[in-house]
């Protein structure tokens, strides 16, 4: 893969011009640009309805868009999709690892599905499983899980085959703050390692833990900086108050 | 191919882990095998007679006696008048009417001829097309009994008889379990293999995880695959197992080689599930795939020619059942196990299932996306 760098030499995982999404007469994404660098936790912030599963589902090459163009990890979005997938990891709103299957089986099959060979799924699954705690719990079905260790596990999962991009929606949705702050070291973790996130979140404590955010208003960017500037911007406090400054102009319903 | 393994491994441990299905998978059709067949009789008895005797003579009671003897009939009333008898059939006691006119006796004598009416409670089209016809085989036969009594049979008979002697070929003793049970089989199949692979899909779409799927590099056909096979292998089971019952239980054994049956079932399965993968691509829930499914199943069996020969069916309705897989299956599966036919009587059955199956799943495969 030829290396995107942008003017300041960092590597570009992400690229989206223009991108947009249409429903009929619905916009759901609206002419969206920005680019993601390579390590960074990017934040994607928006009330609900604002278009940001319908970005980052684009970006996954899971929906076509509608216009504009998007690169990521260098792949085009609409003719690179399989390419994408490979490259990138998801963790959907909705849990989605299978309930009927143990936590030991779930990460052997997604390793199996992206390619791992039989020693790297061995090894790799005893890791994750003791980076999580799980030794005593791997061969429990994982419906019996509590929520905060199923996300967990979801985003370990997600990262398992060392994807250069990580998509989480909303990812600490539901869960307490003890294990909110665990799941934000399992991302600076990965970042660590070089991967990128695209992290998406109603909780405006973890836009602060980001490297930068854009808040997204009725589908489409209406803002783009790290945590700092934005607040020097709004000439307010906290993150809190960027966001209620934003989202007020919002017209579309809630929902 | 390592990631159809890995589908495999999962689908498979989901399958056994999922007791209740996997029960019901088994169950369900040892049951049905057992009851249905035993229920679905097609010799009508028990038809309800409501009998308007207005002659009261020996013969009539002779006729009625008859009549009762057979074991179709089942005296429900003796009326006086036909009006009496009619309110029988308006509540739904009685299924036919036979009325005995006034001198029936005499007249049968002295003029050589007489009349006698039945009206039919059409309401249920089998029992009242059947006792009707019953009625008037058995009144015939009695009405020989009179000739052979009255006239003194001469040097010249002065009716002219023509008498048929019928046998049947590959089922001498018209058990009619001979060929519903091959019947009910194929049907029992058909309804595995299509619920179980279009409910399977669609579940995964509802919980979400074809979305999990969807994001990773995962080959379409493997993917396909992966939900084909486990569910191939299983309508294989059910079948063996519906064999095997029916050999227990009914004593039919297939004349024919069931290596032919194998091979066919094995084609007509990839068809079938071909078809409950395409019915999956299109729906959203396990709802709209389950009513999709059972408006095509209730198609395919009550045109599969189980009930109803398709032969008598109008021509729009042959041309319908000429898409139908489920005939085939039944044709075939009576072909083999009842007649004994060989692989190549049954090839032109098998070519178009294939058809069926080759176009099903590309048609699944292409409309299954990815990205939408």
């Amino acid at each position: 893969m030829e290396n995107h760098k942008n003017g300041r030499g960092e590597e570009v995982s992400i690229r989206a011009d223009k991108l947009t999404k249409q429903y009929g007469d619905f916009i759901a994404a609206n002419a969206i640009s920005f680019e993601v660098y390579k390590g960074e936790i990017f934040g994607f912030l928006g009330a609900n309805g604002a278009g940001k599963t319908t970005a980052m589902r684009m970006l996954c090459g899971l929906s076509t868009p509608s216009s504009g163009s998007a690169t990521i990890a260098g792949f085009d979005v609409y003719k690179e999709t399989e390419e994408i997938k490979k490259n990138i990891g998801y963790m959907s709103q909705k849990f989605s690892l299978y309930e009927d299957l143990t936590i030991l089986e779930n990460i052997r099959f997604y390793g199996g599905i992206y390619g791992l060979s039989r020693g790297e799924l061995r090894e790799k699954s005893a890791a994750l499983i003791a980076r999580l705690g799980l030794q005593g719990e791997a061969n429990k079905l994982v419906a019996s899980l509590p929520l905060g260790w199923k996300q967990k596990l979801a985003f370990s999962v997600a990262v398992l085959h060392q994807p250069r991009i990580v998509f989480l929606d909303e990812p600490t949705g539901g869960v307490d703050p003890v294990t909110r702050r665990q799941f934000w070291d399992l991302i600076y973790q990965a970042a660590d390692q070089g991967v990128t996130i695209f992290v998406t979140t109603h909780y405006m404590d973890e836009a602060e833990y980001c490297n930068r955010i854009s808040i997204m208003v009725d589908g489409s960017i209406a803002a783009l900086d790290t945590p700092h500037r934005l607040k020097q911007q709004f000439g307010v406090a906290s993150m809190d108050e960027v966001f209620y400054q934003l989202a007020r102009e919002a017209k579309r319903a809630d929902g | 191919m390592r990631t159809v393994l890995f589908l495999l491994q999962k689908e498979f441990r989901q399958i056994f882990r999922n007791k209740s299905i996997l029960a019901i998978i088994m169950v369900m059709p040892v049951v049905q095998l057992i009851i249905m067949p035993l229920a679905a009789d097609y010799e009508v008895k028990n038809i309800n007679l409501a009998v308007v005797d207005h002659d009261h003579s020996s013969y009539s009671r002779q006729l009625i006696s008859k009549i009762t003897a057979s074991g179709y009939f089942r005296l429900a009333d003796y009326s006086a008048t036909f009006k009496e008898a009619m309110k029988f059939i308006e509540s739904d006691h009685a299924d036919v009417v036979l009325e005995i006119p006034h001198g029936f006796e005499k007249k049968l004598i002295r003029e050589d001829e007489q009349q006698l009416f039945i009206a039919v409670n059409a309401i249920n089209g089998t029992k009242a097309n059947l006792g009707g016809a019953y009625l008037g085989q058995i009144i015939r036969a009695y009405n020989q009994d009179i000739r052979l009594e009255l006239v003194q049979p001469g040097r010249i008979n002065p009716i002219p008889v023509i008498e048929i002697t019928s046998s049947n070929w590959f089922n001498p003793l018209m058990n009619y379990k001979f060929f519903m049970v091959p019947g009910i089989l194929a049907i029992l199949v058909t309804m595995v293999g299509g619920f179980l692979t279009s409910l399977n899909i669609v579940r995964e779409k509802e919980i979400g995880t074809i979305e999990q799927i969807n994001v990773t590099p995962i080959r379409k056909h493997h993917f396909i695959l992966g939900k084909l096979i486990p569910f191939w292998i299983l309508g294989n089971v059910v079948f063996t197992v519906g064999l095997l019952v029916s050999w227990l239980v009914y004593g039919i054994v297939p004349v024919g080689n069931p290596g032919v049956l194998y091979s066919f079932i094995a084609v007509y399965l990839l068809a079938i599930m071909g078809f409950g993968l395409l019915v999956s691509t299109f729906c959203e829930t396990q709802q709209q795939a389950m009513f999709i499914m059972f408006f095509f199943m209730m198609v395919f069996i009550l045109m599969g020619g189980l009930f109803t020969p398709i032969e008598s069916m109008p021509d729009w309705a042959r041309a319908i059942a000429a898409f139908n897989p489920v005939s085939y299956l039944i044709n075939v599966m009576r072909l083999v196990i009842l007649k004994g036919s060989g692989f190549r009587e049954i090839l032109p059955h098998l070519g178009i299932i294939a058809g069926f199956a080759v176009v099903l799943n590309s048609w699944a495969i292409l409309n299954y996306k990815k990205t939408t």
